[in-house]
């Protein structure tokens, strides 16, 4: 927890703390520098400071993390309700889709789509990220969502002639919250992992934006020269995405005694 | 009466709460079972005994344990001083036992017969044939028709009463001394649970058994039971044979078991529930913990806990009405 | 028993069905023709590209392209690779059994050390051990397996010198060795790959087995194998461990598709020849038919880990098998 809370406080105030959050060469001290007083993560093959890239990383990374989730979670917790709620064979027909989607693997879903595009804007890239994370979320939503229905208030609501969609959002809605939001947490393990991947094989964010997959994929020739220029970013990835599971987790905990 | 085979004194079973207090829901359980008698242990849910009943195996679910100074005698061995060995050798060969239910107690993936061998084996150095041959015996002898068909089945094959059965073959295949029979009937039907009494019954008489009967059914006390100590909030308050029980009844708690159980006999009569639930064992009350509940409270039974007196030969109780009684 | 497994098996032939289905809109969604990408990338005549767009059925509307994605897939036919120029399925057949040798190593370690692993921390619930695995295997978790690949490739395998890095024979090695000496040499080069995808996959394994366990071992009949005085590792290992069996099989249909999948990125590391480095150079190359080919592979992988898993718990589990 309290590591997520100093990522994130790094993340915001990065460009505060490093006079240079781009990350311009140091043409002065050359390139593949090793770790030293003046670049405490050392330096790349364009004698780019590591450190300033890892902490500008950590900027994209946890927003692409967040906005994608935000998206993901909207749309598993709008489909997971009106599947749940409405029932038949909206319900039926919904899930079958959702099946032969959760039938192919998140990864090769992202591929069969970024692969195609000329260069991606990030926006497109945020948006692929949550238009192919709500699946999971929508099925344990739905669950939720006919274990309520059958609770006496939403019960009583009905009987009181309430309109669908004012059930859904007064009674429905804040019930899921809980489950809701440690799908959300997890989620964002998941995706930063994905993204980093992605970067990695080259289909994500495209340079010179730093990114912590990408700057792992530009280390990859001078890993015998500088392994530096992979451990920093790769140790960022293991930590945050250890930090967001852990936190995930102790909130599971809390939502969902059954799991404790 | 005869010589005593197990012997409780001062139980007590100790549970960490949250608040890094601890928690009793037995605190200070004392009785003697001899040789071929049944003892019946009566009291609501959550009073302690089915605790009580673990612990004699040590068997108690952690984080709970029986905190020192608890006496445990089996036959003149200290159980509360045995290794692990020593402790599992009695388990099951001296003491068995047999739980509520029957369904979740017998493991689903082996079959009956797989289960009482097993029992067997871990005691005795038989030959797998041996013990096979010597578990249709238990079964047949439980009552059980057809043992060799059902020696191979699965116990979800099997009615709630079968399995009961089979629970008692396991728990007597390899003779022991004494039975704890854990609310035996509760989960069956009432014919069925008829039988199951009958069988137990039978069985102490032929082999001489001591039976711990646990029950929160009076109506099943009365006939198979020789004793009865009745318990509340983690104690014994009070104990007597089961005719004394029954036709003078002492205790207000006992008085109000009795009143709450219909009666076949005897002129109609109107139900009367104990008023109140059980109280938490992390705060028992102060004082005689039956005083919330009880309708003769005296403002010392708030203050002061009663100790045990003996009413008369072999009828304890505690309760400060017992010291009116005896003035 | 019979009608439940027909309609277990059609459920499974409809959810492949609208996966695949997904999958050719998916590929479609993409703004602007496929080709143009591939134009981008490396030279060609623009005969070439009609050629190509005529081989892929690009010219024709959508309903007619789909109509022929459909035909093909009935057929087996996935289609041809623009890289290889051979039909997907024969590159499939090649790069299999490498993909099968790691995923299965990677599979039995996960299900041996895993299971043993996980059942050992529900002994030990609330133990220093359990919560070092725990916090260990979680780490796995939240560990780039691609990240770990490059790292121990060059500590391991550069620095050090203990085991090759990089593919699966060494091509140094004589023709005439003989096939000791060779499964000798692909066993060491499985070594590094298939350590890093246990790494990161086995927290799972571990995790499931682990709650399964802590419910077996609470159990009612437990107790009763104790009571009965059974020795402490008999009541642990055969009466809570193996009914806590069970609820793992399940995992074993959800890992299958790591065969395909969860070995992108380390068979691209490693340059392992299998079906993950042929998706990896697929993405560069821009060979659609390629992605397409092992996305439906994946698909059926999970497809059918899901019907296995269904068929295999109801075979083994004595209430299901005898309540026909």
């Amino acid at each position: 927890m309290l590591t997520l809370v100093g990522l994130v406080l790094i993340a915001i105030a990065a460009p505060m703390l490093l006079p240079d959050p781009l990350a311009q060469p140091d043409i002065l001290q050359g390139v593949n520098q090793p770790p030293g007083a003046k670049h405490w993560f050392g330096t790349d093959q364009l004698s780019r400071d590591v450190l300033s890239r890892v902490v500008t990383g950590a900027r994209i990374s946890l927003t692409i993390a967040f906005l994608a989730v935000a998206v993901s979670v909207t749309l598993g917790a709008m489909v997971g309700l009106v599947a749940g709620y409405w029932g038949g064979w909206v319900d039926a027909v919904l899930m079958r889709i959702v099946d032969g989607a959760l039938a192919i693997p998140r990864l090769f879903v992202l591929l069969l789509v970024v692969a195609a595009w000329e260069s991606l804007p990030l926006l497109v890239f945020i948006l692929l990220l949550g238009t192919t994370g709500w699946f999971g979320t929508s099925r344990l939503i739905r669950g939720e969502v006919l274990r309520l229905k059958q609770e006496p208030y939403v019960r009583a609501a009905e009987a009181l002639g309430a309109h669908r969609i004012r059930i859904v959002l007064r009674h429905l809605l804040p019930n899921t919250a809980g489950p809701l939001l440690v799908a959300a947490t997890l989620g964002v393990g998941n995706v930063v992992l994905l993204e980093a991947g992605l970067s990695f094989l080259g289909v994500g964010v495209r340079p010179p934006t730093p990114t912590w997959g990408g700057m792992i994929l530009d280390s990859q020739e001078i890993l015998f020269v500088a392994p530096w220029t992979s451990i920093f970013p790769g140790l960022a990835i293991v930590i945050t995405v250890l930090a967001v599971n852990l936190f995930g987790d102790a909130l599971r905990e809390a939502v969902d005694p059954r799991h404790a | 009466m005869t010589a005593p085979v197990l012997e409780v004194r001062d139980l007590r079973i100790a549970f960490p709460t949250r608040t890094g207090d601890f928690a009793r829901p037995v605190d200070g359980v004392s009785f003697i079972l001899h040789r071929g008698e049944t003892l019946a242990l009566v009291g609501e849910s959550g009073c302690g005994k089915t605790l009580t009943s673990l612990a004699l195996l040590r068997l108690v679910p952690a984080p709970g344990r029986i905190e020192p100074g608890s006496r445990l005698d089996f036959e003149g061995r200290d159980i509360m001083g045995l290794d692990a060995d020593e402790l599992r050798a009695i388990r099951g060969k001296d003491i068995a036992m047999v739980f509520q239910d029957p369904m979740s107690s017998l493991n689903p993936v082996f079959t009956a017969g797989a289960q009482i061998i097993e029992t067997i084996k871990a005691h005795e150095s038989e030959s797998t044939k041996a013990a096979r041959d010597r578990a249709l015996g238990l079964l047949r002898e439980v009552g059980i028709s057809d043992p060799e068909l059902r020696i191979d089945q699965y116990p979800h094959e099997m009615s709630g009463g079968m399995r009961q059965r089979v629970m008692i073959a396991m728990a007597l295949a390899t003779e022991p001394g004494v039975l704890i029979a854990d609310e035996p009937t509760t989960a069956l039907d009432v014919t069925v649970q008829a039988q199951i009494l009958e069988i137990l019954d039978r069985l102490r008489e032929i082999r001489g058994l001591a039976v711990l009967l646990i029950t929160h059914d009076l109506g099943i006390v009365a006939n198979r039971a020789d004793r009865v100590a009745v318990m509340y909030a983690g104690r014994i308050v009070e104990e007597a044979s089961t005719r004394t029980l029954f036709e003078a009844p002492s205790h207000p708690y006992t008085q109000g078991l009795l009143e709450s159980v219909p009666r076949l006999t005897g002129p109609v009569q109107s139900l009367k529930p104990i008023p109140g639930t059980v109280p938490d064992p992390a705060r028992w009350p102060a004082g005689c913990r039956f005083h919330p509940r009880c309708p003769k409270v005296m403002a010392r039974c708030r203050a002061e806990d009663p100790s045990r007196l003996a009413l008369a030969d072999g009828h304890h109780m505690a309760c400060w009405l017992a010291e009116e009684t005896a003035r | 028993m019979t009608r439940w497994l027909i309609g277990r098996t059609a459920q499974a032939a409809i959810t492949f069905l609208v996966a695949a289905v997904l999958m050719f809109f998916l590929m479609r969604l993409t703004p602007g023709d496929p080709l143009a990408r591939l134009m981008g990338d490396r030279p060609m005549t623009s005969e070439e590209v009609a050629t190509l767009r005529g081989l892929y059925g690009l010219d024709q509307p959508l309903p007619s392209q789909f109509t022929r994605f459909v035909a093909g897939l009935a057929q087996g036919d996935l289609g041809t690779s623009i890289e290889y120029r051979t039909p997907v399925t024969t590159l499939i057949r090649q790069r299999l059994p490498a993909s099968l040798l790691l995923g299965g190593t990677v599979l039995l370690l996960n299900f041996t050390l895993g299971v043993w692993l996980g059942a050992l921390q529900a002994v030990r619930l609330g133990k220093p051990l359990d919560r070092w695995l725990s916090t260990i295997s979680l780490a796995g978790f939240a560990v780039p397996s691609f990240w770990l690949g490059l790292i121990l490739a060059w500590l391991v395998g550069i620095k050090w010198q203990l085991l090759p890095a990089l593919g699966m024979i060494d091509p140094l090695l004589p023709a005439s060795a003989g096939l000791g000496a060779r499964s000798l040499d692909i066993a060491r080069h499985l070594i590094l790959p298939a350590f890093t995808l246990s790494v990161v996959s086995i927290a799972a394994t571990m995790r499931y087995q682990r709650t399964a366990m802590i419910d077996a071992l609470r159990e009612p009949y437990v107790r009763t194998a104790r009571a009965k005085g059974l020795s402490e590792r008999r009541v642990i290992w055969r009466h809570a461990w193996r009914t806590s069996l069970f609820p793992v099989i399940t995992l074993f249909g959800l890992w299958l598709p790591i065969v395909v999948t969860g070995s992108v990125f380390v068979e691209h590391v490693f340059n392992w020849p299998g079906l993950g480095s042929l998706t990896a150079k697929a993405i560069s190359g821009r060979d659609y038919p390629v992605i397409m080919g092992a996305s439906l592979l994946a698909a059926s992988l999970v497809v059918g880990g899901g019907w296995l898993t269904d068929v295999a718990y109801a075979a083994l589990d004595p209430r299901t098998r005898r309540a026909q």
